[in-house]
């Protein structure tokens, strides 16, 4: 049982956020808005190659290009580069204008090489080009077995084998990587476009060999990460020694064609099952074989794991009999980093793929064969309501017996989220004045969660105070240390924090007021008994208050085109549980949008590289294609509440299940399966043998 | 469906801009003795200011701004890096994400789009100054009303959208909204609310879609 308030008037209920008129009017700052004293813009000049042997970057020309102040390179002297968009040097000037001229002047001497492979197939052959000398591409395969798979496949009464593949994800935050640095005597101050204010000053100091002191990163505002914003990154570093060697803050924001070629993506996977039930519709037997690309990262001696490629199968389902061999594959291309709950939505669409099928097989309406065959209770329980609110038994009729020219269909997939509890490491402070004011400092850092507005929320439900009547400062690293936003851990990690900070105060201004109670009506008098100065109350994590593993099932509708392949999701319906409700309004923003990079995920991205030139094809808008508001459908929202859990993360488990979902709607639609993400118009009128097969 | 947009959508639409080319096309055609080519680096020849920086005064939310900028700056670039209105946000500086969308008079335009010299004399309206007094204006009170916003980087872009949208339309439907939204991306994934805010400006409330549940 958790500690939490049960009759309450902010917790649970919906507040809109603090820091919305902020960005509503312009007023909020983000690192590529820094306009600091004197300050100069960067850019960074990139390999034109996927593999080089760089001799050497001569600068001179470029620092006498007007306004430019400094060039620096990545590493002076030979190098060797590995994927078309590796940094190779950075300048600074007085204009964009002024850098993108000296961008040009930069001389570099190279060596290209033609022995580069930026296809996963290929690079999985023999006698490939070695994207790291002297180390095969493949990792070794990592083999977890269980059971008797090998007896058990024969015992089963159906069985369904498949290749299913995903593609290669693009972050795309709407504000690139970047900071705005500068470097002087006193140190580094960074304003960084970042998910981890404490790793990016971690990882400054690293790199520049400054002591952890030394450097402060500030992060007020950044404009989504998904993932992808935690390190310094080498954008940061140039950034750095551009601001040292010019003398000036340096602002280095990457341009949205960078973004999609060197700042980490989605690892694909490919993913070939065998899976078996037994009449009754039990799982019985599996086998699955995958590999995936995290691009330069991975490969070697990566075991399976390196470069964060691998996924689980057979994801939530217990099967018996299992065997699984995974691998990673480096190609020559820009690697992969965490991105949205790294790992499960390919798992999820190759495995709620399979379940599906094997449901037809066995004759079995697919969601009544995932509750024979789910473990987990509460799926079991957001299952049922979701079927009644979505009218499942109405809708669901067998693959393909839609009529017309435009077939629709409906599906359903589930999602695990292992993660989502909080960081025990987690700290704070309240500085509570005598006239009553209050401010919460965090180290943490909000990605669009809405990180102040939950401080917010539990701090004025448990001081009796109003959510507007709270001062929430967050992204300095001069405040107590919080973890980065990653792994759906931020709230469950700020609420026990701040409701630890919320006790204390309260006890100490009971203490030095002598009033039994200094909430509510009692607060103002209670502050006004500290005198001239100020209580300043420090708060850490507490256990009980929190908690992890959160699931989620999910249920699409979609209407497809027989004549154009095009897919139209009506309707997504998301039943997901997340323990105690913070906040309902900014939890359904998150939901809503899980889903809707879910459905990108599942229509519309892929990192599509040229295998002859070693390019990426679409580093843009105009070719990666995102979801637009066109295109979003109708989304419905069940939310399980379940306050005795505690806090949970919800940011990943919402965009688990949705490409499984409406892959399995649009198989039910048209009565045959497309095995690859995206599900593009092309797959569709191949899959119904109207064009010939996609080959990518 | 979508509707189609408003014949006339002031100064800037393609259909001027074609226009005017067709004028330069013509005029050299009835000469005849001088080529497309030519003619058109006579046409030019009177313009031709830069390459090297030169006075520019742009309105920005009704205040002047002389700016010494190279012709080759766009407004987006004048507006965040030769002066403080940081809040049109750069997201692609290629006409895809719409993140930098501010006003021309009332209609909407990407602002990576247009060269800061080609701006002056309009009425520029960016996120910044649709504020009076530090009141919200009612499209960005119905933005946080209905939390239509997360990272909130392309969110100005969104308002000015919307912004503009309202000024032609004060009774839009959820497929108006689509449509003046079309060229706007959002990789938080707060469409749905955004549609919902604009309705709400518009005067609209729809019913939240959200059902809490006990787990019994």
């Amino acid at each position: 049982m958790s500690n939490w308030p049960t009759e309450t008037k902010y917790i649970s209920h919906a507040t809109t956020r603090i820091d919305a008129p902020a960005k509503l009017t312009g007023k909020a700052r983000y690192a590529s808005d820094i306009q600091a004293e004197g300050w100069l813009y960067g850019m960074i000049l990139r390999s034109k190659w996927p593999a080089a042997k760089i001799l050497s970057i001569n600068l001179e020309a470029a620092l006498k290009i007007p306004g430019i102040k400094a060039a620096v390179t990545v590493k002076d002297g030979p190098r060797t580069i590995r994927f078309y968009g590796e940094e190779l040097a950075a300048v600074a000037g007085t204009s964009k204008q002024a850098c993108l001229d000296a961008l040009r002047a930069i001389e570099v001497q190279a060596e290209p090489r033609h022995d580069f492979v930026v296809n996963e197939a290929e690079a999985r052959k023999e006698n490939a080009a070695q994207v790291w000398e002297g180390s095969p591409n493949s990792s070794k395969p990592q083999v977890r077995e269980s059971g008797s798979v090998d007896t058990a496949f024969p015992e089963c009464a159906a069985v369904v084998e498949g290749f299913y593949s995903t593609p290669i994800q693009i972050h795309h935050p709407m504000e690139t990587h970047g900071n705005t640095i500068s470097w002087t005597d006193d140190g580094v101050k960074a304003w960084a476009s970042t998910q981890g204010i404490s790793s990016v000053r971690d990882g400054l100091a690293g790199a520049l060999q400054l002591n952890h002191s030394q450097v402060r990163v500030v992060t007020e505002y950044m404009g989504g990460g998904f993932g992808a914003k935690f390190g310094a990154g080498v954008e940061g570093i140039l950034a750095a020694k551009l601001s040292k060697a010019a003398k000036a803050p340096v602002r280095l924001m990457l341009t949205r064609f960078e973004q999609a070629l060197a700042v980490g993506n989605r690892p694909s996977s490919f993913q070939k099952i065998k899976i078996g039930a037994t009449a009754d519709g039990m799982l019985h037997a599996f086998e699955a074989e995958n590999y995936g690309t995290a691009g330069i990262g991975g490969g070697g001696d990566g075991g399976g794991g390196g470069g964060g490629a691998d996924i689980t199968l057979p994801y939530l389902y217990k099967v018996p009999n299992s065997r699984v061999k995974q691998s990673v594959v480096a190609v020559n291309a820009g690697g992969a980093r965490a991105f949205r709950a790294p790992g499960n939505p390919p798992a999820s669409f190759g495995m709620e793929s399979v379940m599906d099928d094997l449901a037809v097989k066995l004759g079995m309406d697919p969601l009544e064969f995932r509750l024979k065959n789910d473990p987990n209770p509460i799926r079991q329980r957001e299952y049922k309501l979701g079927a009644e609110k979505f009218g499942w038994k109405q809708k669901y009729s067998k693959p393909g017996s839609s009529p017309g020219v435009v077939k629709i269909g409906v599906g359903c997939a589930a999602g695990a989220w292992p993660a989502g509890g909080g960081s025990s490491d987690t700290q704070g402070e309240a500085q509570i004045n005598p006239d009553g004011s209050i401010e919460f400092r965090l180290g943490v850092q909000d990605i669009g969660t809405g990180t102040r507005t939950v401080i917010a929320v539990i701090a004025a439900e448990l001081l009796g105070l109003k959510p507007e009547q709270i001062t929430v400062k967050v992204g300095d690293t001069n405040y107590p240390p919080g973890p980065g936003s990653g792994g759906s851990t931020t709230c469950p990690s700020i609420s026990p924090t701040v409701f630890d900070i919320c006790q204390k105060a309260l006890a100490q201004l009971q203490t030095q007021s002598g009033l039994a109670d200094a909430r509510g009506a009692n607060w103002f008098a209670a502050c006004k008994k500290l005198g001239v100065s100020p209580l300043v109350v420090h708060g850490k994590w507490q256990r009980g208050l929190s908690a992890d593993r959160a699931c989620g099932v999910q249920f699409a509708e979609v209407e497809v085109d027989t004549e154009t392949g095009l897919v139209t999701v009506k309707k997504i319906l998301g039943v997901h549980d997340c323990g105690l409700i913070i906040n309902k309004l900014t939890l359904e923003s998150q939901i809503n949008g899980g889903i809707i990079m879910g459905m990108g995920y599942a229509l519309y991205e892929e990192r599509v590289m040229d295998d002859l030139s070693g390019v990426m094809l679409n580093p843009n808008f105009e070719t990666y294609k995102l979801p637009g508001i066109a295109d979003v459908p109708n989304i419905d929202i069940v939310l399980i509440n379940m306050p005795e859990r505690g806090v949970i993360g919800i940011g990943e488990p919402a965009t688990i299940p949705t490409a499984g979902a409406i892959a399995n709607a649009i198989a039910n639609a048209i009565g045959v399966r497309v095995c690859s993400l995206p599900i593009t118009p092309a797959k569709i009128l191949a899959a119904l043998g109207k064009v010939p097969p996609v080959t990518t | 469906m979508n509707k189609p947009e408003p014949e006339n959508l002031g100064a800037h639409s393609r259909r001027t801009f074609l226009k005017s080319l067709g004028t330069v096309a013509a005029t050299a055609a009835t000469a005849q003795v001088t080529s497309v080519a030519a003619e058109l680096e006579k046409v030019n020849a009177e313009k031709v200011v830069g390459p090297n920086a030169v006075p520019v005064t742009l309105k920005v939310n009704g205040q002047k701004l002389k700016l010494l900028l190279e012709p080759r700056v766009t407004l987006l670039d004048a507006l965040r890096n030769y002066s403080t209105f940081t809040g049109a946000k750069e997201g692609c500086d290629r006409a895809t994400c719409g993140a930098c969308t501010v006003l021309l008079g009332d209609t909407p335009v990407y602002s990576c789009q247009k060269l800061a010299i080609e701006a002056q004399g309009e009425e520029i309206t960016t996120v910044e100054g649709l504020a009076k007094n530090e009141k919200l204006s009612k499209v960005q009170s119905a933005f946080l009303d209905q939390d239509a916003l997360q990272c909130g980087y392309c969110t100005p872009g969104f308002v000015m959208s919307v912004t503009a949208l309202l000024k032609r339309n004060s009774h839009p439907n959820a497929a108006d909204v689509k449509h003046a939204c079309a060229g706007n991306l959002c990789r938080c994934g707060t469409q749905p609310r955004i549609i919902q805010a604009a309705l709400k400006a518009a005067g609209v409330e729809t019913a939240s879609r959200t059902e809490v549940v006990d787990y019994v």
